[in-house]
């Protein structure tokens, strides 16, 4: 079984990584808090965002939420539609 | 209904749809795209969406709104792609049988996307560009 999941990109996270979806490793604990973690340390100039939330099927994920290989996973940088 | 669309938004279609005999009030709210940023001119907007949460939180606006007010029929659009000065970004419409209860849900609708749904805009000057909000 994989324990490989993919990251969709979007707006300035997308510039940023240069890609619109990466595919990772799932973190040691499983958890959303360690994948944005590993990201941020991969990627420095994700720290200086705003706010950087990730979204699991469709979702606002908490830190501590465990992630499987099928969930759909995005990175939400600050939103500004309107 | 609730949709995103890369086409110009059509206001006489939202009007049919959420026009009904139960209602004594409409009220649209139509966001558009202005031609400065804090004086700074801008050239043109670029949005982009997750398109599938933010239609479904889109949607749960659309039903909290409903659970709050006497909201009979709504339309929630929002385009993404290039617009130009002027297009309209999001149209809000909503019917209530009373003018009270069609104000508030509308502002409540488009005060509650703005901080919750998923799509992101970029402002295009002459000598650069920026993701508005990225950044503190």
């Amino acid at each position: 079984m994989s324990n490989r999941v993919s990251v969709q990109l979007f707006g300035i996270t997308r510039e940023i990584v240069g890609t619109s979806a990466l595919t990772l490793d799932l973190p040691k604990t499983g958890q959303v808090g360690e994948l944005l973690s590993n990201l941020k340390e991969q990627y420095p100039a994700l720290t200086g965002l705003r706010s950087l939330l990730v979204a699991v099927n469709g979702e606002y994920a908490e830190l501590n939420q465990p992630l499987h290989p099928n969930d759909e996973i995005a990175l939400i940088p600050p939103v500004s539609g309107g | 209904m609730v949709s995103i669309t890369t086409e110009p938004i059509d206001m006489n279609a939202a009007y049919q749809h959420v026009s009904t005999d139960a209602a004594g009030a409409i009220t649209f709210f139509f966001g558009t795209v202005r031609d400065n940023t804090q004086n700074r001119p801008v050239e043109r907007l670029e949005y982009e969406a997750y398109d599938r949460m933010a239609l479904a939180k889109m949607q749960e606006i659309a039903d909290e709104a409903g659970q709050r007010w006497d909201v009979r029929k709504y339309a929630i659009i929002h385009r993404k792609g290039n617009l130009a000065i002027g297009d309209i970004a999001v149209l809000i419409a909503v019917a209530t049988p009373h003018r009270a209860d069609a104000f508030d849900a509308c502002r409540y609708i488009i005060d509650t996307l703005k901080q919750q749904v998923p799509i992101w805009k970029k402002e295009i000057f002459e000598d650069g560009q920026v993701w508005v909000d990225a950044h503190p």
